[in-house]
């Protein structure tokens, strides 16, 4: 079945199998993403990560209304929820907060467990989006597992990152630990109906306040003092400050005011250059970890196991060092 | 590559709000190694199918307890076959009386469970039912 044909012509079921087959890595698959692949690029892709509970779906779900309705955008949501470390298998329940969406064939919604892969995401969203973005969706939302404070992969694959933070989930040092935080392209504090906001919103200015000093006056001991802002490289490209932005998901208020912060991201990326950055810096990680599969499989393929296995006892009796094994190993091997 | 792995959708059509039996049959298949996506309450048979779709499942576990099994089973057959799901499988847990049993075979229903199934039975089942 050539799905990548039906697939560019909006053929909604080839589209749901062949992301099977791509989160399977099918050689069908492999097929189908090179064809489609001249056809990517233009969609906007759109990150959303944060600590579980903050209310990540009820958002997406609120983002993709707006922009249906008021941007008559066609989105693509891709959302990721963690496999069973022991069993591999995984319940997928943020369709739970996204059933507005339904009825919609402008919207297409599709969960995928991680099956074993850290940082967030899956091995195959990356491909996933790329399907979407060939399909011709306009924008593509990718939320992450809601697993912690590591989960900066999305920001690899986005083009513009939402962290989202709810009232009480931690207090100012959580906010300086390096890590997710850093990789906001804009902060969404959710639930801002709920007491604490004032002082995570504090916390989350003082952070950035660091990242990005800018000029400020304030008062000493009665004096009036003045620190000024930092020069920065190339006056004509204004660094980008995430904005903090409060919502409140599940009644969809704020959400016209993040929209408008993403449009802004955008503007800013297209002007200041960089959108082909951050191109350049996704496909360059994809090209690498292509190479290292690719290296990985043919050094499986010429090696026989066993000589893996023989050069495994010898480390483990100290006869041979694994720096020595690697190196012969691979000599064997390409013999 | 990976083994392809066994996607469930489990819904609960119509207008009861009794999904415990829906969660722990969720969380069973979850421990069989199955990946199974959770729509949440009152679907209706029109968004039962669309996630089907979307999320390309092999299998759709219905789980109803008001009685309308007659008349939601079939539309969310219908829908499926219209999508070009002809594969799913469609399984019901639930309160189903035993008269309707036969009907719901003749549909093409491929299992049904009532209170007091095991979840062993369940993925049994539905692992059988997807290799077929």
């Amino acid at each position: 079945m050539n799905y990548s044909q039906s697939v560019l012509n909006g053929d909604r079921l080839s589209l749901a199998r062949l992301l099977t087959q791509v989160e399977n890595d099918s050689p069908e698959s492999r097929a189908a993403l090179i064809e489609l692949f001249p056809h990517t690029g233009k969609a906007h892709l759109i990150g959303v990560t944060g600590a579980p509970g903050t209310g990540k779906s009820s958002l997406v779900n609120q983002l993709a209304l707006h922009f249906r309705k008021i941007q008559n955008k066609r989105v693509a949501i891709i959302a990721v929820d963690p496999s069973s470390p022991f069993t591999g298998g995984a319940v997928l329940g943020d369709r739970v907060r996204m059933r507005d969406l339904s009825g919609d064939t402008g919207v297409f919604i599709r969960s995928m467990a991680t099956r074993g892969s850290l940082g967030g995401l899956a091995q195959s969203t990356a491909n996933m989006s790329q399907v979407f973005d060939a399909a011709g969706f306009d924008i593509v939302i990718i939320e992450t597992v809601g697993a912690g404070q590591s989960e900066v992969d999305v920001a690899r694959l986005a083009h513009t990152t939402l962290v989202v933070e709810a009232p009480g989930l931690g207090d100012d040092i959580q906010a300086i630990k390096a890590g997710i935080l850093e990789v906001a392209d804009i902060l969404v504090i959710n639930k801002s109906d709920r007491p604490g906001v004032e002082n995570t919103e504090k916390a989350l200015k003082s952070m950035l306040d660091l990242a990005h000093p800018t000029e400020r006056v304030f008062q000493h001991h009665g004096q009036l003092m003045r620190t000024s802002a930092p020069k920065q490289d190339s006056p004509s490209a204004p660094m980008w400050i995430p904005p903090i932005v409060r919502t409140v998901a599940t009644e969809g208020k704020g959400i016209a005011e993040l929209a408008e912060s993403i449009a802004g991201h955008v503007a800013h990326l297209t002007q200041s250059g960089d959108w082909a950055v951050r191109d350049r810096a996704r496909l360059e990680v994809e090209l690498d970890a292509l190479i290292r599969e690719t290296l990985v499989n043919r050094f499986r393929e010429n090696v026989p196991q066993k000589q893996v296995d023989d050069a495994l006892e010898r480390i483990i009796q100290r006869e041979l060092s694994p720096w020595e094994a690697v190196k012969s190993l691979m000599n064997g091997g390409y013999k | 590559m990976t083994d392809k792995k066994i996607r469930v959708l489990v819904a609960k059509p119509g207008l009861d709000g009794h999904d415990r039996g829906a969660k722990v049959v969720a969380r069973a298949l979850r421990d069989a190694g199955m990946e199974v996506i959770y729509t949440g309450l009152r679907q209706t048979p029109e968004m039962i199918a669309e996630a089907a779709l979307q999320e390309d499942v092999d299998v759709v576990g219905l789980s109803i307890l008001s009685g309308a099994h007659m008349a939601l089973t079939p539309r969310v057959m219908e829908l499926l076959k219209a999508n070009g799901q002809t594969h799913v499988k469609v399984f019901i847990g639930g309160i189903i009386p035993d008269e309707d049993l036969i009907r719901l075979k003749e549909l093409g229903v491929a299992g049904v469970f009532g209170p007091g199934a095991s979840t062993e039975d369940i993925i049994r089942d539905v692992r059988t039912a997807v290799e077929a």
